[in-house]
């Protein structure tokens, strides 16, 4: 259930957001999830269902994967994180903290595990859509 | 884009009343020692208090408590297991015994994950063990904890307290309160560090003498609080309560 203390980041921030915008309702907020943290999506959404309210009552989530890109950082090979492969509590701990990447994986080219996480590290908000009194 | 995990880190802190970094410019000063004899001495006192490790690249609270095999739990976030009655999180959780070779950024990452999906309970201290230097763990502490307060450990070298003199020029231009100032190590008693942190606006918390004893002591609480050192920590503990 770690996933509750993401989605509730996810509303904090929307509502937040919908208040210094102006708005009245929000009726859709994007949600990219980066493939590193190995987010269950069946239940991030039905945390975020749990915990909408307000303004965001109402609202729609509509989640997008992003894959995991990586670079290394020493010879430049670029790869694709990839969990089957991953041990389970290895698998857990980048869940959690993502950066512990660094600590089990590296490059498949040059074993460094100096690498950059180009894309798809965690939970981000893409955008927020929404009414506005005039609207 | 937008940052979720930002918006929640001071709603995870909450139920803390006092959020207390302990810190130094310099490494090898005997800060990890510092903050968790520190975090033991209060809890002594009767405090509900929580140590949270956060040097993510050289972690050794967990050596010094002596503790192994714990893990939190997941409960809407992750709730941090106790050790010895305190709230006790560190990344050695997640990255067991293995090297941690993580950059700047993905420091400043993890701490911002971390702090965001900690969840602690009611706590009267939170005391947490620094990285040595001014670099992204200290100015992501300043920017995302509004409530912190610095310890600032030095030793009576003044190659030690060069940089603490910058560290706390940095944290008073931040605006973050200084508690004080602990000089630790100290094998020749002399007014030389006490006289350069007064000069700075800063207090002055007190020294801890040099104890030989400590490095058996470490891993074994019961050793470590029949220290010397435990027993000036101690000491110093009482003026922040």
């Amino acid at each position: 259930m770690h996933e509750w203390a993401l989605a509730e980041g996810i509303v904090s921030t929307a509502l937040r957001v919908a208040d210094q915008e102006g708005l009245e309702e929000i009726t859709e907020i994007n949600v990219r999830i980066g493939e590193l943290q190995q987010i269950e999506h069946d239940v991030f959404t039905f945390a975020l269902e749990q915990l909408r309210k307000g303004k965001a009552e109402n609202a729609k989530f509509i989640l997008e994967s992003t894959p995991g890109k990586l670079r290394c950082r020493v010879c430049g090979e670029e790869w694709e994180f990839s969990p089957g492969n991953l041990q389970e509590d290895v698998s857990e701990a980048i869940h959690f903290i993502p950066e512990m990447a660094h600590v089990y994986i590296t490059c498949p080219s040059c074993d460094s595990p100096d690498f950059e996480v180009m894309e798809g590290r965690g939970v981000t908000i893409a955008s927020i859509k929404g009414l506005k009194r005039d609207d | 884009m937008t940052d979720p995990r930002l918006e929640i880190i001071g709603h995870r802190l909450s139920g803390v009343k006092r959020i207390i970094a302990v810190s130094s410019g310099k490494g090898g000063v005997g800060k990890s020692v510092v903050a968790t004899t520190l975090a033991l001495a209060l809890k002594e006192g009767g405090f509900q208090v929580g140590l949270l490790d956060l040097d993510f690249t050289s972690p050794s609270t967990h050596v010094i408590l002596g503790v192994e095999g714990l893990y939190p739990e997941e409960e809407y976030g992750i709730k941090p297991p106790q050790a010895y009655g305190m709230s006790y999180m560190s990344i050695t959780y997640y990255a067991l015994d293995k090297p941690a070779p993580l950059r700047g950024a993905d420091v400043s990452d993890a701490i911002i994950e971390m702090m965001a999906i900690t969840r602690w309970e009611q706590l009267d201290f939170l005391i947490i063990d620094m990285p040595p230097g001014m670099g992204d763990a200290t100015l992501d502490m300043v920017r995302l904890v509004k409530e912190i307060g610095f310890i600032v450990v030095s030793t009576p070298s003044r190659l030690a307290y060069e940089t603490v003199r910058k560290q706390l020029i940095l944290l008073s231009r931040l605006r973050v309160p200084v508690l004080g100032v602990i000089e630790n190590m100290v094998m020749n008693p002399s007014s030389f560090i006490r006289g350069q942190v007064e000069k700075e606006g800063a207090s002055y918390l007190g020294e801890i003498g040099y104890d030989g004893s400590l490095e058996d002591a470490l891993g074994d609480i019961e050793k470590l609080k029949a220290t010397k050192f435990y027993k000036a920590i101690s000491e110093i503990s009482e003026s922040l309560g």
